[in-house]
Parts: structure tokens; sequence; C-alpha cells
């Protein structure tokens, strides 16, 4: 059962992924996204992350997602051109693509070890998350808000209209 | 239950990882060189989670939480960015984007 649902929902991802590199619209690539972040929640809680999988529906699919397709609307974006691609990308990017991702899988072999991903083994609930979260990364949690704040402000002064 | 080797996952992540570089590297649009960068962070997201359900323990969460917020920091500052691009050139091709180049 674990294997089938992994397998479903990592063709569905890496078939999403590739949908959205290969799209030319720009509001294709954004649904594909959100394909991929979705297939990930679900991949998410069979590690048995409930909360991250929650975070990745609310924040990633939902809030993120939201506001690239609101700005691809506002900005009424058509299909790219496909021309003029420099020639270093079109000589060595495909080979130092396929390289990278020999290395990573080399890694990912390595790193991996013998441990076996079955579901139920060990969850994180949102008790176990808010307790590190609040006493060991308390720390890194208040400058994340003032990360955001700062986040706001400067959108905030990006987005004005000019000032003559 | 067949339990999945925690190698699959890392793989599926190194997978998703270089489908963000070769969307960054190979298109030409601003929102999508944009969401290609999300791709890979939510690649980086996915060893995250493996690596704590590896250990056992709860800290690659807490870092994929932290990654959560920066993405969205990083999303709302970026897009504004690409807003005001496109209001002073015109254009969402990144080509033409290149006045500091000459």
């Amino acid at each position: 059962m674990d294997v089938i649902l992994f397998l479903i929902f990592a063709v569905l991802a890496v078939g999403c992924a590739v949908n959205v590199v290969l799209q030319p619209h720009p509001i294709a690539s954004a649904v594909s996204l959100i394909g991929v972040m979705g297939s990930l929640a679900v991949l998410y809680l069979l590690l048995g992350a409930e909360f991250v999988a929650a975070a990745q529906v609310i924040v990633y699919a939902g809030a993120v997602m939201v506001l690239f397709i609101f700005v691809i609307m506002l900005l009424n974006a058509g299909r790219e051109e496909r021309r003029g691609r420099s020639y270093v990308v079109r000589l060595l990017g495909l080979p130092l693509l396929v390289s990278l991702l020999g290395l990573l899988a080399v890694l990912a072999r390595g790193l991996g070890g013998d441990t076996a991903v079955s579901f139920g083994n060990f969850t994180a609930g949102a008790g176990e998350v808010g307790r590190a979260l609040f006493t060991r990364y308390l720390l890194p949690f208040e400058i994340t808000s003032l990360l955001i704040l700062v986040a706001i402000l400067g959108a905030m002064v990006l987005g004005r209209k000019e000032i003559d | 239950m067949q339990a999945v080797p925690a190698s699959w996952y890392l793989a599926l992540s190194a997978v998703l990882f270089v489908l963000g570089v070769a969307g960054f590297l190979f298109r030409r649009n601003v929102i999508t060189l944009f969401m290609s960068i999300e791709l890979m962070l939510n690649a980086v997201n996915l060893s995250f989670v493996t690596f704590s359900y590896q250990l056992q323990e709860v800290n690659g969460h807490i870092f994929t939480f932290l990654v959560m917020v920066v993405a969205a920091a990083e999303a709302v500052v970026g897009l504004a960015i690409i807003l005001a691009i496109f209001r002073s050139r015109g254009t969402l091709n990144i080509d033409q984007v290149n006045s500091m180049k000459d």
C-alpha cells in the first residue's frame, strides 16, 4: 500500500514538474505547480509530517500560488517566445543537468541508508512541532516574524505608484 | 504494509530539484523562472522531511516550516519586483532586461 501510494504521487509530482518546465504559457505552469505541491503534501503525510502537509496545502498551494496566478493575470502574461537562447546554455545546459542529477542520485543512495519508510512509524503532528518551535527554535521563529514584516514593507514600497 | 526505502524519497527530491534547475536555465519568462525557484525549494523540503523521518526527530519539520515562510516572503517581494519591471519596461522576457550588460 505504501509503495503504491508513493509511486502514484511520485509519478504525479514528476509529471507535473515536467509540465511546469515545458508549458509555454505561465498559467499552465502555475496550475501544474499546484499539482506538484499537492502530491508533495500527500508524500509528507506518508512520511508522518502531518503539520507540514497541512501547511504545504495552506501556504504553498493556497496562498503563494494564488499570488502567482493573480500576478500572471494582472500582467496578462502570454506565451513566451523560444528563441535567442544563449549558446552557453544550449551547449552546456543538458550535460550539466544530467551530471547534477547523477551526483544527487549518488548522494541519495548514500544518505538514504537502509531506512525504510512505512506509514505510522513516526508521526509529528502540530503538538510536537509546536513544542520544538516555541522552545528550542524560539529565536528563529521570532526572527521569521521580522522577515515577514520586512517583506510586507518591501512589497508595499515596490508596488506603489511612482512618485513624481 | 510494504515499506518504501528512504532513498526513493531522496531520489524523487533530486529529480524535482534538477527539473527546477532546468526550468530556471531554459525558460525566458520571469514568472516561470520564479515558479522554478519554488519547485527547487519544494524539492529541498521533501528531503528535509525525509531526513527528519530517518532521524526520528522533529527538527527537519521546523526547517521545512521556516523554508515555507522564507518562500512566502520571497514570493511577495519577488512578484512586486516583477510588477515594477513590467511597469518600467513593458516586458516579462528576461533577455530584454539587460541594461546592466552594456
